[in-house]
């Protein structure tokens, strides 16, 4: 198969699993991001990938060629660290060239090559400068550089972004994704940020304790969380309870919700509604009533806080459909249930 | 954290007193040695007041030039010696867990408590032919008969090299610690080998610390008196060995002085020329 397969990779440190029997199929040319709080083996999983960790259990499959136990400097892979690594004592082409050097490129081929690139992440004419003559965009865009040189068949981030402040961060995203495309080549990101893992990737596989939650498509990962983990960790959602009325029926909050059931044999079980998904009506006039607690008027999107018994639910509406509430007041909370999803517990 | 320059007189005060100590122990000290470096030698007595530079002429003969030599050379080769021998040692030991780390520091800290006589006749013991280490390599078959390995330049130099390299290590340690374990992991990903990437990344990223180590170490090796005398043959003897001989047995004063004061300048002007080359090439 071309492409990278993760077969039932283990690594523990002392008795602590830090990835717990991972299967993983990335087909060549993905977007992969590993995505998850800290602590779930993210990192751990990358840095197997790159061979900078042994597997404690399992293998490694790089297009069709078990990698598992080959030295990192023999993988063909390119890495950009949270650190980014670049050399102090090297300027920006010789950081870049550091690979062809090592292969025993000619100086011409060098740097040809190094013109290429830095055209490429758009630092045309930077080869000489020294690295800690950079600001934090033009030195990540020389540790992406360095790391594609050879023309790697992987492409490995660790949480690459993690030092730029938030509109740059955003800018490199977007860049970062067209990049990829551009040279079709396998990547696999680790970050932390549910926005970048949406804006770049093909494929989010979402970790949590070292176990694979879920690996879908951004909005499947997004409309169709598989557990609460999942639907609770990308984006914000309101995790309410399905239980089963004595007819049998599926409720919220007691008032059945036509077109949703249970799963099998259980009697009850959480769903997710995004708030995005819930209206705010006349009260009597959706599923339940509740009391408006507090609302928070972003501009952009207007964000409703509405206690019913002991949950918090939260709606939110942009300016144009803006409903025109105020704290205190008594409102009705419309759940659809084609909205609704029901989770494993 | 922006710091102000001293605005009066007051802001000073608090270096008064290290340079009235830097005075009266290094300042005075040092300039009586330089005057005394010009007196004449009185073979009755001590020394006569005078400004002759028959001292400095007759260090020049070949004999004492030869010695000078001598020294900076073996200086040299235990600042080389050490330094190539820590420098990786130290490397791998920031690379166990804390607690193996803890346990070499102690153990090398626990070296340093030891007097340098201490250190100069275990090692004649371990070099020598009656219990010396040749005795080890008999038993084992590599060797027909047991061989004194002293008294011998290769014996000085060992004992010299004993002794300083727990300074060695200690002072490349904290560098060591603070480097960015990744710099190495991405010289991996790029194709280098883990020896190859030590070379080309790990030692020209501290090359500062390096020279600074050689430094300190070709100066302590410099002042090293003992050593020589109890692993060497006379030949073998440093210029510290000298000055003493003078100083003490000789009683001529002013010829210690003279020499004293030369290995001073030695020193400094090649600490001084390691400096500029390394600044050069910073530049460069």
């Amino acid at each position: 198969m071309s492409g990278l397969s993760i077969n039932d990779v283990t690594k523990t440190f002392g008795s602590f699993a830090a990835v717990d029997h991972v299967q993983l199929d990335v087909p060549h040319g993905t977007f992969v991001c590993l995505l998850g709080p800290s602590g779930c083996g993210k990192t751990t999983l990358l840095r197997m990938i790159a061979g900078l960790e042994v597997p404690t259990g399992g293998a490694i499959v790089l297009d069709g060629q078990d990698i598992t136990q080959v030295p990192t400097h023999k993988r063909n892979l390119g890495m950009v660290f949270q650190s980014l690594a670049l050399f102090p004592h090297l300027s920006v082409g010789d950081n870049i060239a550091y690979a062809l050097r090592i292969r025993g490129a000619s100086k011409a081929e060098q740097k040809a090559r190094v013109d290429e690139l830095l055209k490429m992440v758009h630092l045309g004419g930077f080869s000489d400068r020294p690295v800690a003559k950079l600001s934090g965009g033009q030195r990540q865009r020389v540790a992406i550089a360095r790391a594609l040189a050879l023309s790697p068949k992987l492409f490995l981030l660790d949480e690459p972004l993690s030092a730029l402040d938030a509109k740059l961060r955003e800018a490199m995203q977007v860049e970062l994704r067209q990049l990829q495309q551009q040279l079709g080549i396998t990547t696999i990101v680790v970050t932390h940020d549910q926005r970048e893992a949406m804006t770049m990737a093909d494929l989010v596989v979402v970790m949590g304790e070292g176990k694979i939650r879920q690996a879908a498509p951004p909005v499947e990962i997004y409309r169709r969380p598989a557990d609460s983990f999942v639907a609770d960790f990308i984006g914000s959602t309101n995790l309410l309870e399905l239980a089963a009325d004595s007819a049998g029926r599926a409720t919220i909050f007691g008032q059945p919700v036509a077109g949703l059931s249970l799963p099998d044999g259980l009697s009850r079980a959480p769903v997710s509604v995004r708030p995005e998904d819930v209206q705010i009506t006349a009260p009597g006039h959706g599923t339940i009533d509740g009391t408006v607690t507090f609302v928070r008027d972003l501009g952009g999107t207007i964000e409703t806080f509405v206690q019913v018994g002991d949950t918090t639910i939260i709606a939110v509406a942009t300016p144009r459909e803006r409903p025109d509430v105020k704290a205190g007041q008594t409102v009705g909370v419309s759940l659809p249930a084609g909205s609704c999803v029901v989770l494993k517990s | 954290m922006r710091r102000e320059r001293p605005q009066t007189f007051a802001d000073y005060t608090p270096l008064f007193f290290p340079g009235l100590m830097l005075v009266v122990f290094f300042v005075v000290p040092f300039s009586t040695m330089i005057a005394v470096s010009f007196f004449k030698r009185d073979p009755t007595g001590f020394y006569t007041r005078d400004f002759v530079f028959d001292n400095y002429a007759r260090f020049l003969s070949s004999f004492f030039g030869g010695v000078l030599g001598f020294s900076l050379l073996l200086a040299i080769g235990v600042a080389i010696c050490c330094v190539v021998i820590a420098f990786p040692f130290t490397y791998l030991l920031t690379q166990r867990p804390r607690r193996i780390q803890t346990l070499w520091l102690v153990g090398l800290l626990s070296v340093l408590s030891l007097s340098e006589v201490i250190i100069g006749f275990a090692w004649s013991t371990l070099l020598s032919r009656t219990a010396g280490i040749t005795n080890l390599f008999v038993w084992l078959g590599l060797m027909e008969a047991p061989v004194a390995l002293l008294p011998s330049v290769w014996a000085v130099l060992t004992g010299m090299v004993y002794h300083a390299l727990p300074y060695t290590i200690l002072v490349l340690y904290p560098a060591l610690v603070r480097l960015d374990p990744t710099l190495l992991e991405a010289a991996r990903t790029l194709g280098a080998s883990p020896v190859r990437a030590f070379l080309n990344v790990v030692t020209p990223a501290l090359r500062n610390t390096l020279v600074a180590t050689l430094i300190m170490v070709f100066v302590f090796a410099l002042g090293s008196y003992l050593l020589p005398q109890i692993l060497g043959r006379p030949q073998h003897w440093t210029l510290s060995v000298l000055i003493t001989d003078q100083a003490i047995y000789q009683s001529n004063m002013p010829f210690a002085a003279a020499m004293a004061v030369f290995l001073v300048l030695i020193s400094l002007a090649l600490v001084g020329l390691t400096l500029l080359i390394g600044r050069r090439e910073n530049a460069g």
